[in-house]
């Protein structure tokens, strides 16, 4: 900017170079190689073989990838809604005046800083048929609690209950900021045009609301096809299978099988469906704040 | 008029009367989920406290007979848990380090120097932003096990340096800040390296700090790439540590032994939240990281 000549370049590669080499090598260096393996056979021990489509046309008729996709999807159906709804009705409540407000907004938050590993074996505890904090509390009301983690059926709620525990701080503190953008003269005037408190809230508060919903929206997707953590500990895609999701079968077919060119290939897979679904959700955006 | 007037005035303070009446049942319920959100930290803690024997009793009992801390000694003679406790730190804060001279830097360069291919390059940048980890991941690992830097503490901080959100966090910032600030210090013949290192990076604390706090977290939690290229347990982060204490005992879960790890990974994070709670809020929510 200031400086002219040879000088100039110096500083620049001074600011510059080591973000290059590291995008170089990190970030950009990976994505094109995992762009060229998805168009080869590798089985780290022989040489690479050109596959062209093969492994796209494998993905389609593999039943472990459609298995993992699905359970990837019933889980996203059954904890964005989830979060999403008790995340805005929780930054309601404690956007409004109420005593212990500062404590009770951090202790939401609570799970959202601590690891995946870590809670997710916690949750497992709480969840042991047996002496499980969970199904003796329920035991003392008269019902008896399922298998959870050891039953198919109930594996992926309870997972999606875990992961709704987790993240409700996160979608709840980023529609409170967005709450506290909304000046108060709105809901006032609208209060004194006589408007009830739901009428107040679909009318006022959502619309204005609008780009922190589409924000929490957007990242609770992006992360929620590539959850892992959570069903890595707490059932290990069991039991029969019943959980496990997408990354899980990128990673067993990298490491486990060492099929890199499938990996690869099915790794794409998810992008695109991470990409089709945010592209969908910003035109949803757009449509609504014109 | 003065009627119409009066009433308007009388009508917001008869809804917020009506109002602070009902937060009580909203009060209450919002307390309950309070108390859902830290019922299994105390079960944690508590459950960590217990001698073996009392573990599996029915019913359970929240609050431990003979509170004890045999469990945390156990579990470190079975399983390098402190060296792991002193990876998680020593990886956490060096990846940090790293990503903020790096981050800082690009930041600034992208910001405020003038060269061909600027833009294109930052759009670069920002497109792997898009691109899921389990692309890159394979590829990756091929490039570090090159190296030679699998089961080593480089393969799981250097890659980890450099950070598109980093990068785009600082740039942002630089931008907002007066260029006249920097005219000035040029006109007294300050260095470009000594404009930023004195005047322009003083001016950032902000944003350095929310950056702080999302590479500690992120490096903290982080839980796939240590488990992929580390398999040495005197190597292992405290989430990959959990993980293999886990498989650890034959049979019967020693949950207070588990347990026992999950504090000492939870404990440290939670400590930051409650030290640095606005600087952490504001490095998860901008970034959209999640543990």
């Amino acid at each position: 900017m200031y400086e002219r000549g040879l000088s100039r370049t110096f500083t620049l590669a001074l600011f510059l170079g080591p973000a290059l080499v590291g995008a170089a090598l990190f970030m950009v260096g990976p994505i094109l190689a995992s762009l060229v393996l998805a168009f080869m056979h590798w089985d780290l021990l022989t040489p690479m073989r050109f596959a062209g489509l093969a492994n796209f046309q494998r993905l389609l008729h593999d039943p472990d990838f459609w298995g993992a996709l699905r359970h990837t999807l019933t889980f996203i159906v059954g904890y964005v809604p989830l979060v999403m709804v008790v995340g805005f009705l929780v930054a309601l409540g404690l956007n409004a005046r109420i005593p212990g407000r500062g404590l009770l907004r951090a202790l939401y938050f609570l799970p959202v800083v601590t690891s995946w590993v870590a809670v997710g074996l916690v949750w497992k505890w709480l969840l042991n048929p047996q002496y499980g904090l969970l199904n003796n509390a329920l035991g003392t009301i008269g019902i008896q609690g399922p298998a959870w983690l050891f039953d198919p059926y109930w594996a992926m709620p309870a997972v999606i209950l875990t992961s709704l525990w987790k993240d409700t701080g996160f979608v709840m503190t980023i529609l409170l900021a967005g709450l506290q953008n909304i000046p108060p003269e709105y809901q006032e005037a609208a209060a004194i045009d006589g408007a009830s408190g739901p009428q107040l809230h679909r009318f006022i508060t959502v619309p204005l609301l609008a780009p922190a919903l589409f924000f929490a929206l957007t990242i609770s997707l992006i992360n929620s096809f590539q959850v892992f953590d959570q069903v890595y500990v707490m059932t290990g895609g069991g039991p029969a299978g019943a959980t496990t999701v997408l990354i899980e079968r990128i990673v067993k077919g990298a490491f486990s099988y060492s099929q890199m060119g499938y990996a690869a290939a099915m790794s794409w897979a998810l992008f695109l469906l991470v990409f089709g679904t945010s592209f969908v959700i910003s035109r949803l955006r757009a449509r609504w704040e014109p | 008029m003065t009627t119409q007037l009066e009433q308007v005035r009388e009508r917001p303070q008869a809804a917020r009367v009506r109002r602070s009446r009902s937060n009580w049942p909203v009060f209450i319920l919002l307390a309950l989920g309070g108390l859902v959100m830290v019922l299994p930290f105390l079960w944690m803690v508590s459950t960590s406290l217990k001698p073996s024997t009392d573990v599996l009793t029915l019913p359970p009992r929240l609050i431990p007979a003979q509170p004890t801390t045999d469990a945390y000694t156990q579990v470190a003679q079975s399983f390098p848990l402190w060296r792991a406790l002193l990876n998680s730190f020593l990886v956490a804060a060096l990846t940090t380090l790293g990503q903020l001279v790096v981050s800082a830097m690009a930041g600034y360069a992208f910001a405020r120097f003038r060269f061909r291919g600027r833009d294109a390059l930052f759009t670069v940048f920002l497109g792997t932003l898009m691109v899921p980890f389990a692309v890159t991941m394979t590829p990756l690992f091929i490039i570090v096990k090159q190296l030679g830097w699998t089961n080593s503490y480089a393969g799981l901080i250097v890659p980890a340096m450099f950070s598109a959100f980093g990068i785009f966090l600082m740039r942002q910032f630089f931008l907002a800040l007066p260029v006249e600030l920097e005219e000035a210090a040029v006109l007294d013949g300050s260095s470009t390296l000594n404009t930023f290192w004195r005047v322009m990076l003083p001016l950032t604390g902000p944003a350095l700090a929310t950056l702080t706090v999302f590479s500690f977290m992120a490096s903290w939690n982080n839980f796939l790439w240590p488990l992929l290229i580390v398999s040495d347990r005197n190597l292992m982060t405290l989430p990959l540590a959990l993980a293999t204490l886990q498989g650890v005992y034959p049979g019967q879960t020693q949950w207070n032994l588990i347990m026992a790890g999950t504090v000492v990974t939870v404990a440290p994070m939670i400590l930051v939240f409650l030290l640095a709670q606005r600087w952490v809020v504001e490095g998860v929510t901008t970034s959209g990281l999640k543990g």
